[in-house]
């Protein structure tokens, strides 16, 4: 049995899913109103929210603009905390000293949440962009460090016995074989991170931002506005998702020895 | 450095050493700033201030309730939430992971779902439930929802193919077959799931504290705030890191337990 065979089936129950899900929520709201317009909104509420704020604008921007502004500060706290956990993971890894040295300050750091962070972020930086770069380098940190780390140590002995028997120079050490050995856990790291980043920004907008998709949210919540929580919640998971999928296929193009 | 370092374990007392050093380094380094003035008082204080305030904050009530109030009230949220998602579940990877028409009717709704944060059920979860425990409840749940249903199913879709053949041949119901052959065999699976659901699941409690309720540990991290008073926020925060490395020592235990006992039956 090949695989398309074994999915084609699989597949259409899937859309005739989707296909009774939208006609129940349709017959639910609109046809005889069961739920209350106040509690969840109907197909076409909806879709007049998403027009509303991709065209007109709703919380003070656009809904590109939201999503823009979301995005830009999750890349840069992300980018921030893989510029330092990633060296910092593998230099625990190739160093047993350093790790000891390292692990107690991690050891106090890692069991705190990164959301649990905000209220400290926000208490020292106030409510804006730099608050959130914070919250989202404390998300994206640990986990960076941890699988860097765990991925030096997930090489292969004989790679580096070799290495050291052929008297490699620390330099090319560390970028012909600590790297590329590390480089398939660092990438699973980064990829549950992103996701991670992804969650604690939109915790951090709901508390208090200015603007972004949590603002939105937020807003939408303060204005008992039903649709466009809808509307907020699935532009979460689009962006999400496209960003998780873009990591993906950067990891292909870092590791084309791994590409399937 | 080279790659000897790599391999080569440490001498006990050296690691000792270095751990202790790292350790009085970290606490040195804050006291330090803190201490220096570069960092107003109110925004950065000491370890020994921070200690007094987590101390203070056991015995005399803050926002309305003491420390320990706060956190009793946290974790019987988190508790009902949590355990809502294992009891829903479970069953449900379960349930899928025997019958194929399940499966494919619910994961391409779950994989549409999943994407969704946790956090961004917090609007609908104060509209529909208040912020009473009904709210944060639904934000913990689909927190830990995810990993004790893909757990469960993974846990029974590798189940060895012979034992059910067995079972089947023996003549098993369906319900026989998902509660003798399928659960036992997917017990580690499903309690590994556990160990990250619950991880999640406090995370989104604290959360979903600090935006819908009106009492909890993560109340009191946004009155800390709300206060700027540095000192109760990282008070907050340590006990949040204590109870969630508890709660995670918590399940490993049951995990070792249980793949012991494995170990030793198989």
């Amino acid at each position: 049995m090949t695989p398309s065979q074994a999915r084609r089936p699989t597949a259409w129950v899937g859309v005739l899913t989707f296909l009774v899900l939208a006609a129940t929520w349709y017959a639910l709201t609109t046809l005889t109103h069961t739920i209350s317009p106040g509690r969840f909104p109907a197909p076409g509420e909806t879709w007049d929210a998403l027009r509303q704020i991709a065209i007109t604008g709703y919380a003070d921007a656009r809904l590109h603009e939201h999503i823009l502004h979301s995005v830009k500060l999750v890349l840069l706290g992300f980018a921030a905390a893989t510029l330092v956990g990633v060296p910092l993971g593998l230099a625990m890894g190739a160093s047993r000293a350093f790790e000891a040295f390292i692990n107690p300050s991690f050891l106090l750091i890692r069991p705190i949440p990164p959301l649990a962070w905000i209220p400290l972020a926000i208490v020292w930086l106030g409510l804006g962009d730099a608050a959130k770069v914070l919250i989202i380098w404390f998300a994206a940190f640990v986990p960076a460090v941890i699988n860097s780390y765990s991925g030096v140590r997930a090489i292969e002995p004989h790679l580096l016995e070799a290495a050291r028997t052929l008297g490699v120079p620390r330099t090319m050490f560390v970028r012909e074989v600590l790297i590329p050995g590390a480089l398939p856990m660092i990438f699973t790291g980064l990829r549950l991170s992103l996701q991670a980043c992804w969650t604690t920004l939109v915790a951090g907008e709901l508390i208090g931002a200015i603007a972004g998709l949590g603002h939105v949210l937020y807003q939408a919540s303060l204005d008992i506005f039903p649709a466009m929580i809808v509307v907020g919640m699935a532009a979460v998971a689009v962006t999400g998702a496209a960003m998780t999928a873009l990591l993906g296929a950067v990891e292909r193009r870092a590791m084309p020895w791994r590409a399937r | 450095m080279s790659a000897a370092a790599v391999s080569n374990g440490l001498p006990f007392r050296r690691w000792l050493t270095l751990s202790v050093a790292g350790f009085v380094a970290f606490f040195a380094i804050w006291w330090l700033i803190a201490a220096s003035g570069l960092v107003q008082r109110q925004f950065l204080p000491t370890p020994p201030e921070v200690i007094e305030k987590f101390v203070a904050l056991t015995q005399s009530p803050f926002v309305g309730y003491t420390l320990q109030q706060h956190l009793a009230s946290s974790f019987g949220r988190f508790a009902s939430g949590f355990g809502l998602a294992v009891l829903i579940g479970v069953p449900l990877g379960l349930l899928m992971g025997w019958f194929r028409w399940l499966d494919a009717i619910v994961t391409p709704l779950f994989d549409a779902l999943r994407f969704v944060a946790p956090i961004a059920w917090v609007p609908f979860a104060a509209l529909w439930f208040g912020t009473g425990i009904g709210g944060p409840m639904l934000i913990i749940f689909s927190g830990a929802f995810p990993p004790c249903v893909i757990n469960a199913y993974r846990g029974a879709k590798f189940v060895e193919p012979r034992f059910i053949e067995a079972a089947q041949t023996l003549g098993a119901s369906h319900f026989r077959m998902i509660t003798e052959v399928l659960l036992p065999a997917s017990i580690p699976s499903i309690v590994a799931g556990l160990r990250i659901s619950a991880g999640l699941g406090w995370q989104s409690l604290v959360g979903a504290e600090l935006i819908v309720a009106s009492s909890g540990i993560g109340y009191l991290l946004v009155k800390g705030q709300a206060n700027i008073s540095t000192s109760i926020v990282m008070s907050g925060m340590i006990a949040i890191g204590i109870v969630g490395f508890a709660i995670d020592a918590l399940l490993r235990v049951l995990e070792r337990r249980i793949n012991a006992r494995r170990g030793i039956a198989g």
